[in-house]
């Protein structure tokens, strides 16, 4: 039987820069007995960083409309970035706790046609993967089980703000961890794991200087724990990673999403990872 | 002469009533400044921002770069003992900054993208061979590939005043 719970919110980074991701993540939740949904004419979340900082308005309103999408479609939301996350996440959580803002956003939908009830569930495909789906029908599927040593990077917005996510523990989250052990790889400790990788917050189109300064610290501490690989839950973070180490010389880690982590351990085709978008080659 | 330094109170207020409601509990321990990743190698105290807001010292924050050096990060939020939304007041002065028309020129072109196809980065035509290359739709099936909903999604940021407020079309 297959699941119809959840659809596959795509945000920007992931379709139009490392269409890998979106793909390993359809033949993942395939496999695993998900029959993900389309969010038809979704856009950007919009992203938190930049959008919202420009206007929160119309940040939750553009949200709301993403959130009304997957309601008409009688689905959960299913995403696969931290910042798409963030932003659905908090823009849904507002409108729960805000009877008054929820009128006022169905106010500017009314005038497309739509309306949002507030009955959409916002996940991390992580979180889904470690608390629904599970260690045991994870680990049926892994027919490639993988070698190496990795840095995870949890990113600012799967966890955080843990007072409305509730997802792990902010200071030690270990979700990640364990996905990454599933799978046979190792995940290293290192210094300052929980440090943003400076894309952020609009830092990276704003300051791309100031935001790789981040990303070398972060680099620097993976390479000290002797990690080979960056293993992340966000393309935002994994395009940081992934072009920064361009700009920074003396660097050459390969950067990986989590769903083609899975995808390699779960024995996708090759082709259904999407590495060569990759600028640091993944030579697996 | 430079009135960057008097503060107004009305401006402390604005955020406030914004929802800044957590801005008055902060007692400047300094617990933000030190988890803060970016005020490790610069002058970037959150501290002080948060400081600066409660008394209102609007021209010494809205044209300022430091208002724009959090990645929100959420790692002040974490162990703010005060519980201080120090995130949402960044975000919230932020908003008032690009209102009174402060907003650097590689923020309007990620805005005049979401305009343009309601995605924050364009596509191109090798990304289009590489997913038809991987059994995907060329384009995803977003606003990227939807007039109708491209435009449901524009009449959004015209009602909102966002079209405006970037200067776009
Ligand atoms: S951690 Fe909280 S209470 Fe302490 S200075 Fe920062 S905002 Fe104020
Ligand atoms: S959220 Fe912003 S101010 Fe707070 S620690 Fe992170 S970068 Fe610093």
């Amino acid at each position: 039987m297959t699941n119809d719970k959840f659809a596959l919110f795509l945000g920007c980074v992931a379709p139009l820069r490392y269409p890998g991701i979106e793909k390993a993540t359809r033949e993942m939740f395939k496999a695993l007995g998900y029959n993900l949904k389309e969010m038809p004419g979704a856009g950007c979340c919009p992203a938190p960083g930049v959008i919202r900082s420009f206007d929160q308005a119309t940040w939750l309103a553009l949200a709301a409309r993403n959130l009304a999408i997957a309601e008409k479609e009688g689905c959960d939301i299913l995403t696969i970035c931290n910042g798409c996350y963030g932003s659905l996440f908090d823009a849904n959580h507002i409108l729960h706790e805000d009877p008054a803002m929820l009128a006022k956003v169905n106010e500017i939908l009314k005038g497309i046609g739509m309306h949002y009830s507030g009955k959409v569930q916002v996940r991390h495909f992580a979180d889904v993967m470690f608390n629904d789906i599970g260690i045991e029908k994870l680990q049926q599927k892994i027919t490639n089980p993988l070698n190496m040593n990795v840095a995870a990077h949890y990113g600012c917005h799967f966890v955080r703000p843990s007072k409305i996510k509730h997802l792990d523990d902010p200071e030690r989250p270990h979700i990640l961890d364990e996905l990454i052990g599933w799978t046979g790889a190792k995940s290293v400790p290192y210094a300052e794991k929980n440090m943003c990788c400076g894309a952020g917050g609009g830092v990276r189109s704003r300051d791309g200087k100031f935001a790789l300064s981040f990303t070398e610290t972060k680099l620097k501490n993976m390479k000290a724990a002797k990690a080979d690989y960056i293993i992340d839950v966000c393309p935002f973070c994994h395009l940081q990673f992934d072009r920064g180490q361009k700009d920074l010389p003396g660097y050459n880690l390969p950067v990986i999403h989590l769903a083609q982590l899975y995808g390699m351990a779960m024995g996708l085709p090759r082709a259904s990872l999407g590495l060569e978008a990759h600028e640091i080659k993944v030579n697996l | 002469m430079s009135n960057a330094k008097i503060p107004d109170p009305a401006f402390a207020q604005s955020i406030i009533d914004a929802g800044g409601k957590t801005l008055d509990l902060c007692y400047q321990c300094g617990t933000c400044t030190g988890s803060c990743p970016s005020g490790r190698t610069t002058a970037f105290r959150t501290r002080q921002l948060i400081r600066k807001a409660q008394l209102g010292l609007k021209d010494d924050i809205l044209p300022s770069d430091e208002l724009w050096m959090c990645t929100t990060c959420y790692s002040c939020v974490e162990r703010c003992p005060r519980d201080v939304d120090i995130v949402d007041i960044i975000i919230l002065m932020r908003n008032m900054a690009v209102q009174k028309g402060y907003m650097a020129e590689d923020h309007k072109k990620v805005g005049a993208s979401l305009l343009k196809t309601g995605h924050t980065v364009p596509s191109s035509d090798k990304m289009k061979a590489l997913r038809t290359s991987m059994g995907l739709p060329a384009d995803p099936p977003t606003t990227i590939s939807d007039a109708k909903a491209m435009a449901d999604f524009h009449k959004i940021m015209e009602k909102t005043g966002f079209v405006k407020l970037i200067g776009g079309q």
